[in-house]
């Protein structure tokens, strides 16, 4: 039996799924979109005017309703949690190679900055929980399919030798202990910058999940740069050539690598361009770039690169924003669910087909 | 807690030594997990309980700890149910436990602008003054020169979602107060159900048990949201699917039981008899009946009488009316050479003949005594047997539905002709000696001015199709509250005493002897005994008060002069005739028609009594309703004192209900009510009581009824009288006390005792039948020691007639009951429906009576010639065959006959009841859509128990009308927005769900748009709305007096409705715009 | 992840083709485990007001109207043999099926119009997402081989929510926890069935042994298949799938999404090695280009 109709009538305009044939009296607006766009009025979820690079898909949904449940976790909580690990993990690497090379100016900041940062990223977390008294039963269990299990138990590693660092370098006491504390940070660090990626990642959110090869290194990118970023800020222009390096590289790559993920997940890349999600994005970028360029042509200026710094900064933070925008954008619309593995299956039927 | 132990619970801990390494089971599990249990597991006592809610009568265990109910779930062991609920039963805990009802008794003062509390003791007293003081002003003891020892200044309404036991209590205190308007639900819901089934087989129950269905072949549900109105029962339909049944749904509406069927037949609501007529014109001409069957066991051979003239031939009307009171002499309707008898279905049917210039009982509800017993014919009749004699009843009924084609239900129905013929191959393809089909209906079928003879229709064509008393054959009755059914038999009805034994009328029934000959004295059949069962009910009541000599006190009986239904009494509320009002589980002012009348009437009572879980819209019109919100009534003005007392659960109580099944289940109490919450048990014995104490001593012959009352139930704990005692009483004992064990064993001289003669046998052996619980799964699908059923245990009616003339099974497929000539005794699955030796040879002498003059294969043993009829001589005002008109409030005009509408029906022309137009002139465009309500599964009738239920609202949470898309573009409706529906009584606003599932039809060349509203909304409760009962008419049908709420007309307008005066300003502006007059919609 | 000495998988095969869409499993859920009302929503979406599943619905009856043949549903449970009299076969032909019907006909059998009614669930699928990324354990994977969340545990990370790819966990408001079906683990714990399957009044929800649901249910697969209704098909059962098999699973009579279901869904953890990979990765390129930051000359 074939009908014409089975392509999802209405779908994503709340209810009509269910009145099959009511087309007569859907709403004005509705009308507005049958008569500008005839096949996409009918199906899509999507507002309208907005540019679409990928070819309209056939779907079907329930009453236009998402197939997934939405993210719980406030963008201010989460995205700082993203944001402020990674400019820990970032700032606990330069910290280290700054005392290592002797530059103090730059390496003690950069160890508050840590300190600071882990804290208020832990804060920002346990602020999201449910039941924020219940924090400590992220240690009852070590488990490895968990990024969040196994964040926590970094973040038990990391923390205290940041913090061990950071004590150590303002009251000068016990430093070979400091000194190993800071080299600890610096090597544990990395982790914590990158292991929110698999965090995100790690969930059915189509815009995260398909993202995961990239996403760590536009995390790693977005700490090194939000860490040079500070760099820039605390430190004399003297001593912030090393943050200066890795601000600019870090934005680079990270502007680089978080287009390139965008891009390569086609349909599901959508929300990075679209709405909240995509206006932070482009904010993101635009400031990561232009930090870049301060941070270049001002590296004489102390105060260009303080103010590079900040960009760099925001512009980190914003990605994050963006990055969690994006996956709350995904989860609504039940397009970015049912298309891709609708696909999929067909690729497989398709492949079973040729090999049968 | 030491560390280690700490340390030993640490998971981290069990993954690194245990085998869960990775931390996702066991290693994962707490210390809560470690000790969970379900809490039934911890419960002291499982209580076997029923289902509070429809009539299916779904098993329920009910859970308590701590003297508290923790948990209400299915019984498993239940036959019917198996275990099973729907979201209404699934949701009994909330029901009874949450917080939603009160308990707490209130009272409103005259002009009060608040409630008041009370306490029980002080609020019991009051009620009793006032009993006494209204009862004392208003008592009438003759009327028009006839002692009717009553007063009508008190009504009562409610009692289809009680116990038995509490029905009886009821109807026994009132009827010895002279208090006759007693009803219930059973009158607007199914009191057409008694009267169509009972003229054409014998008793008012349904033909069938639910579980029968599974053996059907065919099932045509119609009339009836099987599905959604009763979930549980449906499994049955769905096992005979399983089975291969072919399933059809007649509706029109697509509703979840349409989404289930094979077929969905959408018709055009209130033209049923044009539908089946057609069905039925058609097995007849194409000869699909079952010759044998409608031989043998129906009265298609007998000979109608000469005068005898049809609708064919009178352009609508049968002979014998008088358009001056619209009803008719139904002498001619006769059968050729039988005597003229009076028909027990309505003696007033033959008093003009007779000249008697007393009013009659034509309004009486009369053919509602059909409950059980058939109306009565004297002689032997005619019989042809060859069926070709012009005169026979099967050529008749021939010659009367001829004109009712495939294309007649096209131009009337909306059904393509195509579509109409599929049912009838459907149907008459599995019916016959190795299949069988059933109907299923529900309110769907009796709510119309025309409601009985809807039932008669599809009873006629089973007869024609053989399949009444057969497994899986027959016609099952949905009905909707818990104890609707018991609430018949043991009636809180206005026309009935208990077994369907009429109440006594003025008119010519001053004495026992003149009770039974008014009846027709019956001489054939299980009814020639009615003497019997009248004199046992009178022992019952009066004990030994009641002698032979003092005609067993059959005066202490008060007197119908007419109707007395719940409409007369509404309007004799608005007339200021009655003046106090007991409402019991039963809101009015949502669950009857025109709502706005029934507040009228309250607002012009003395005192209003209202028992109710929760404060339902019949306890609070006085200060929310839609008439002070409107301006109409200030709650100042009101002078009516409203009382109102918690009632007690299904869970707070001990009883039993009477199921869709006439199956009588005990539930047994399992915790006390708390605060002033009792049973309404409890309150009409403490009533009794204390109206006994305040006339103790009393000379006043009025008050003698009350004084010689027996009244002296034993005592259980929390001050309940017992119920089981209460149904001991009902069940009957002998001059020794020993109970009763059947009906035969009663006795028309004093020795024995019987509250419901139809119920002896409940407590046989002294056991209380109906509180068996043998598990269904080790019985056979009969499951007969699963509680106990009316009539004598039987589970499928009139079972003879599932086997042949000689006693044989037509098939094996379909054997049920057969003669057993070894031991000469009739034997099969069920308990047969027959005098168990009477073999099928047995012929009666000419000069039988009673049970003797049943023949060998008289299948239908409460009819007065053992035939099912397919013609009715006599027991119905309004015909002796089925014929189509159209609805009161109609857009079409009937094609079929001048005479549009039931030319008996029953009108109430007034200010508050407004007719529409008729269809032929320019005003009926005001009203141009169809209207139809029903039930949703989510919620229950009135609302009353399932809007305050949290569980129940959220699923269905707002008042709704389904209208098609082609509506909706029509007049502007927004999908999810908001409507206006106005008829000439009210308007209201509901949201608008635009669907498919609403189809318009195409009939007489146009189209026809139909509106659903789902009738539960009320204003008050957790989920809230307008009450679609607003938009109804009080129009009725004329043998039972049920309203017409399945079709009538209205208009739909996007929007709100407007508030405050000027909703009443709209409905004026549509009346003005139509023309509307009093003498609007009674013409013919 | 199951014991040794644990008793067999535990899980629902619900039949959507003997839906009747009463919702009872809605209620007898919320009755059972005590989850609060959550809100008077008129939705306008057929009869579902419930719209979704959620910490406030775990079990979820979807409506879909459609302008399609009506589909053949029947029940597929049988009396015992045996009793009274037994179903024949008389060999009368079938009517109203789908896969039977010449055109000209579709439009009178039947109609042209079919409303579908299903049950949503959680899945407890064989490898779930929520329990993998539940940092607690407040999520575990009990003796039945059910998904189970512990409100003593539960700290609300709300990380399981995002990582179901049925939609089906979230977390209470109000209460600041996760939740979902249980299977009503307290009652398998005293061997009876889950609330929900218990009140359901065609058997449409059937609970068992996966194993034998899973030969049940495509059994009855086959059997519409046979009866013409081609549209049938199993949602789930498949241990081969993204989830390695759901403990709950469905025979439907359109497409998953259609219900609200994804088509494909698959387990997110199952990505996880190589993003544990890809982060590592990153890590190193991080700490490898800073490390590159400071070497030269100073300046």
């Amino acid at each position: 039996m074939t009908n014409p109709d089975k392509t999802g009538e209405g779908a994503g305009t709340a209810g009509r799924e269910a009145i099959t044939g009511a087309t007569d009296v859907v709403s004005a607006e509705q009308r507005e979109r049958h008569k500008d766009h005839p096949r996409r009025g009918r199906r899509g979820g999507r507002g309208r005017g907005e540019a679409t690079r990928v070819p309209d898909a056939d779907f079907r949904s329930y009453h236009g309703r998402p197939v997934l449940n939405q993210i719980v976790w406030e963008a201010r909580d989460i995205g700082g949690y993203l944001f402020l690990g990674g400019l820990a993990g970032a700032s606990s690497v330069l910290a280290a190679g700054a005392e290592h090379t002797g530059r103090p100016e730059l390496a003690r900041p950069l160890k508050y900055t840590a300190l600071a940062a882990i804290s208020g990223s832990t804060a920002a977390l346990i602020h999201d929980l449910g039941r924020p008294e219940r924090f400590l039963n992220m240690l009852r269990v070590f488990k490895p399919t968990s990024p969040m299990s196994m964040g926590s138990w970094i973040l038990m590693g990391y923390g205290p030798l940041a913090g061990v660092a950071a004590v150590t370098a303002a009251t000068g006491w016990f430093p070979r202990i400091g000194r190993a504390a800071t080299i600890g940070a610096a090597l544990t660090g990395p982790l914590v910058a990158t292991y929110t990626a698999p965090l995100i990642c790690d969930t059915a959110v189509p815009a995260w999940h398909e993202g995961y090869r990239e996403m760590p290194f536009v995390f790693a990118s977005s700490a090194a740069s939000a860490a040079g970023g500070m760099g820039l800020i605390v430190a004399p222009t003297a001593q912030s050539r090393p943050a200066r390096r890795v601000a600019v590289g870090g934005a680079l790559i990270e502007v680089a690598t978080s287009t390139y993920m965008e891009r390569r997940m086609g349909l599901v890349g959508e929300p990075y361009e679209q709405g909240r999600a995509g206006k932070l994005t482009r904010a993101a970028k635009a400031l990561t770039l232009a930090g870049a360029v301060g941070a270049v042509l001002g590296r004489r200026s102390r105060a260009v690169s303080a103010v590079s710094g900040a960009a760099l900064l925001a512009g980190s933070a914003l990605t994050r924003l963006g990055v969690f925008e994006a996956g709350v954008q995904s989860a609504a619309d039940p397009k970015y669910t049912v298309v891709p593995q609708r696909r999929r299956l067909e690729e497989r039927k398709r492949a079973a087909a040729k090999t049968g | 807690m030491s560390v280690w132990t700490w340390l030993g619970s640490w998971p981290v801990l069990r993954q690194v030594t245990g085998e869960d390494r990775m931390g996702l089971g066991s290693a994962a599990r707490s210390e809560r997990s470690e000790r969970l249990r379900p809490r039934t597991a911890e419960a002291d006592r499982v209580v076997k309980s029923v289902c509070p809610y429809c009539a299916v009568g779904c098993g329920q265990n009910v859970y308590v700890r701590d003297e508290k109910v923790v948990q209400i779930e299915g019984d498993p062991d239940s036959p019917i149910s198996r275990g099973r609920l729907c979201p209404k039963g699934s949701a009994s805990l909330q029901l009874t436990t949450g917080p939603s009802r009160r308990d707490k008794v209130l009272y409103r003062p005259p002009h009060g602008t608040d409630w008041e509390e009370l306490d029980l003791d002080t609020a019991m007293r009051m009620v009793a003054d006032r009993v006494v003081r209204t009862r004392e002003e208003t008592w009438e003891e003759e009327y028009e020169g006839r002692r009717v020892a009553r007063t009508l200044g008190i009504a009562s309404l409610g009692g289809a979602t009680l116990d038995n036991e509490e029905n009886y209590l009821i109807k026994k205190l009132f009827t010895a107060l002279g208090v006759i308007q007693v009803e219930n639900q059973a009158r607007v819901c199914h009191s057409s159900t008694v009267a169509g089934l009972g003229t054409s087989f014998g008793r008012g129950g349904a033909t069938m048990f639910l579980q029968d269905l599974q053996n059907s072949d065919c099932i045509v549900i119609e009339g009836s949201n099987f599905a959604e109105a009763h979930p549980v029962g449906f499994q049955w339909v769905m096992e005979a699917k399983a089975r291969g049944a072919v399933v059809i749904h007649v509706d029109p509406r697509f509703s979840r039981t349409s989404a289930l069927a094979d077929l969905h037949v959408p018709i055009r609501a209130g033209t049923d008899i044009a539908f089946l007529g057609a069905i039925i014109n058609h097995v007849l001409t194409e000869e699909k009946y079952f010759h044998d069957y409608v031989l043998e066991y129906t009265n298609a051979a007998t000979i109608v009488g000469e005068d005898f003239r049809d609708t064919e031939d009178l352009d609508g009307l049968f002979s014998g009316f008088s358009g001056e009171d619209r009803s008719y002499d139904v002498t001619s309707w006769s059968y050729d050479g039988t005597e003229v008898a009076a028909a027990s279905g309505d003696r007033g049917q033959l008093y003009r003949s007779q000249g008697d210039p007393h009013p009659s009982t034509r309004h009486s509800g009369r053919p509602e005594q059909h409950g059980s017993g058939g109306a009565v014919i004297r002689n032997p009749p005619r019989v042809d047997r060859t069926l070709t004699d012009p005169r026979t009843v099967f050529q008749v009924l021939k010659r009367h539905y001829s004109r009712y084609t495939p294309e007649l239900v096209e131009e009337v129905c909306g059904i393509p002709r195509d579509v109409f013929e599929r049912v009838c191959e459907h149907l008459t393809s599995n019916s016959g000696p190795d299949r069988t089909s059933a109907f299923c209906y529900a309110v769907g079928w009796t709510q119309h001015t025309v409601g009985s003879q809807y039932i008669r229709t599809a009873s006629i064509l089973q007869l024609l199709l053989g399949n009444i008393g057969r497994p899986g054959g027959g016609i099952q009755a949905l009905r909707g509250h818990a104890s609707i059914q018991g609430s018949s038999d043991v009636p809180t009805l206005f026309d009935l005493l208990p077994g369907y034994l009429p109440m006594p009328h003025m008119q010519e029934e001053q004495d026992l002897e003149g009770y039974v000959k008014a009846a027709g004295e019956p001489l054939k059949g299980f009814w020639s005994n009615m003497d019997a069962y009248t004199v046992s009910l009178l022992k019952a009541w009066w004990g030994e008060h009641a002698t032979v000599e003092n005609d067993f006190l059959f005066d202490y009986l008060p007197r119908l002069s007419g109707s007395h239904s719940t409409y007369d009494t509404v309007m004799a509320q608005i007339d200021g005739v009655c003046k106090g009002y007991f409402l019991m589980g039963e809101n009015p002012t949502v669950g009857s028609a025109n709502s706005r009348a029934q507040r009228f009437g309250m607002a012009e009572l003395d005192w209003l009594v209202v028992r109710d879980f929760s404060l339902i819209e019949s306890a609070t019109w006085w200060k929310d309703g839609p008439e002070i919100e409107s301006g109409e009534m200030r709650t100042e003005d009101i002078s009516t004192e409203v009382f109102f007392f918690p009632a007690a659960a299904h869970t707070e109580k001990s009883g039993t209900f009477t199921n869709t099944n006439r199956t009588l289940q005990w539930h047994d109490r399992a915790v006390q009510p708390s605060g002033d919450r009792r049973s309404d048990l409890w309150f009409m014995y403490h009533l009794g009581l204390l109206l006994r104490e305040r006339l103790h001593g009393s000379e006043d012959p009025k008050d003698r009824p009350l004084l010689d009352l027996t009244w002296d139930y034993p005592m259980e704990e929390g001050d309940d009288p017992s119920a089981e005692a209460v149904l001991r009483e009902i069940n009957g004992h002998d001059a020794q006390g020993r109970p009763l064990s059947m009906y035969t064993q009663l006795r028309a001289d004093g020795s024995t005792s019987c509250g419901c003669w139809i119920y002896c046998g409940v407590f046989k052996d002294g056991v209380n039948q109906a509180a068996r619980k043998r598990p269904g799964r080790e019985q056979d699908w009969i499951a007969a020691e699963w509680a106990w059923s009316w009539p004598d245990n039987r589970r499928v009616l009139y079972n003879r007639a599932s086997a042949d003339p000689e006693g044989h099974p037509w098939s094996e497929r379909k054997a049920l009951v057969w003669w057993d000539e070894e031991s000469g005794r009739w034997s099969g699955y069920d308990v047969a429906d027959f005098e168990p030796d009477k073999a099928p040879g047995y012929r009666p002498s000419d000069d039988a009576r009673g049970v003797a003059a049943l023949s060998g294969v008289d299948p239908f043993i409460m009819q007065a010639d053992g035939k099912g009829w397919l013609y009715a001589p006599a027991g119905l005002n309004d015909g002796p065959m089925p014929t189509h008109y159209e609805p009161q409030d109609t857009p079409f005009t009937n094609p079929l006959y001048g005479h549009q509408r039931n030319p008996t029906r029953v009108l109430y022309p007034h200010e508050l009841n407004r007719y529409h137009p008729a269809p032929d002139t320019p005003e009926a465009s005001v009203f141009p859509y169809v209207v139809t309500t029903y039930r949703l599964t989510e919620h229950f009738t009135a609302g009353g128990m399932s809007r305050w239920t949290p569980y129940l609202s959220e699923l269905q949470p707002e008042f709704f009308c389904e209208v098609g898309p082609e509506l909706a573009a029509e007049e502007g409706l927004e999908h999810g927005g908001w409507a206006t529906i106005v008829t000439a009584r009210n308007a209201i606003e509901a949201r608008v769900l635009v669907t498919d599932r609403m189809k318009p039809l195409r009939v007489q060349g146009r189209t026809v748009h139909q509106i659903g509203l789902p009738y539960h909304w009320g204003p008050n409760g957790y989920s809230t709305g307008d009450a679609a009962n607003e938009l109804m008419s009080i129009s009725l049908d004329p043998n039972v007096h049920i309203q017409e709420v399945k079709a009538l007309t209205a208009h739909i307008r996007p929007g709100r409705r407007p508030r405050g005066p000027e909703r009443v300003a709209l409905v004026e502006e549509y009346r003005d715009r139509a023309r509307i007059t009093e003498r609007t919609g009674t013409e013919d | 992840m199951t014991q040794d000495e644990s008793p067999s998988r535990k899980g629902f095969f619900t039949d959507t083709s003997v839906c009747i869409g009463c919702k009872a499993c809605e209620v007898a859920c919320k009755e059972w485990n005590m989850v609060p009302e959550d809100g008077l929503d008129f939705l306008a979406m057929s009869f579902d007001n419930t719209g979704r599943l959620s910490a406030d619905t775990w079990r979820h009856v979807a409506f879909i109207e459609q302008r399609e043949p009506l589909g053949h549903q029947d029940s597929g449970v049988g009396r015992p043999a045996g009793e009274g009299p037994g179903p024949v076969n008389l060999g009368m032909p079938s009517f109203g099926l789908p896969g039977q019907r010449t055109g000209e006909h579709d439009e009178a059998e039947g109609g042209d119009f079919r409303w579908l009614m299903s049950s949503d669930v959680c899945k407890h699928c064989t490898s779930a997402a929520c329990l993998d990324v539940c940092p607690t354990g407040a999520l575990f994977r009990t003796e039945f081989d059910t998904v189970v969340v512990q409100e003593d545990i539960c700290n609300g990370c709300g990380y399981c929510v995002p990582a179901c790819p049925y939609g089906v966990i979230d977390r209470r408001e109000v209460d600041g926890r996760a939740w979902k079906c249980t299977l009503c683990y307290d009652r398998l714990g005293a061997g009876m069935e889950p609330a929900c399957a218990k009140a359901c009044p065609t058997d449409s929800i059937q609970f068992g042994d996966v194993d034998e649901l899973r030969e049940r249910a495509r059994k009855r697969v086959e059997d519409l298949h046979e009866a013409g209704v081609s549209s049938a098909r199993l949602y789930g059962e498949d241990p081969d799938n993204g989830v390695d098999g759901t403990g709950a699973f469905f025979l439907l009579l359109d497409e998953p999404e259609v219900y609200g279901l994804p088509p494909d869904p698959v387990v997110t953890t199952r990505d996880l090695p190589s993003m544990w990979r890809h982060a590592g990765a990153a890590a190193l390129v991080l700490l490898a280009g800073a490390t590159a930051a400071f070497a030269g000359r100073r300046s």
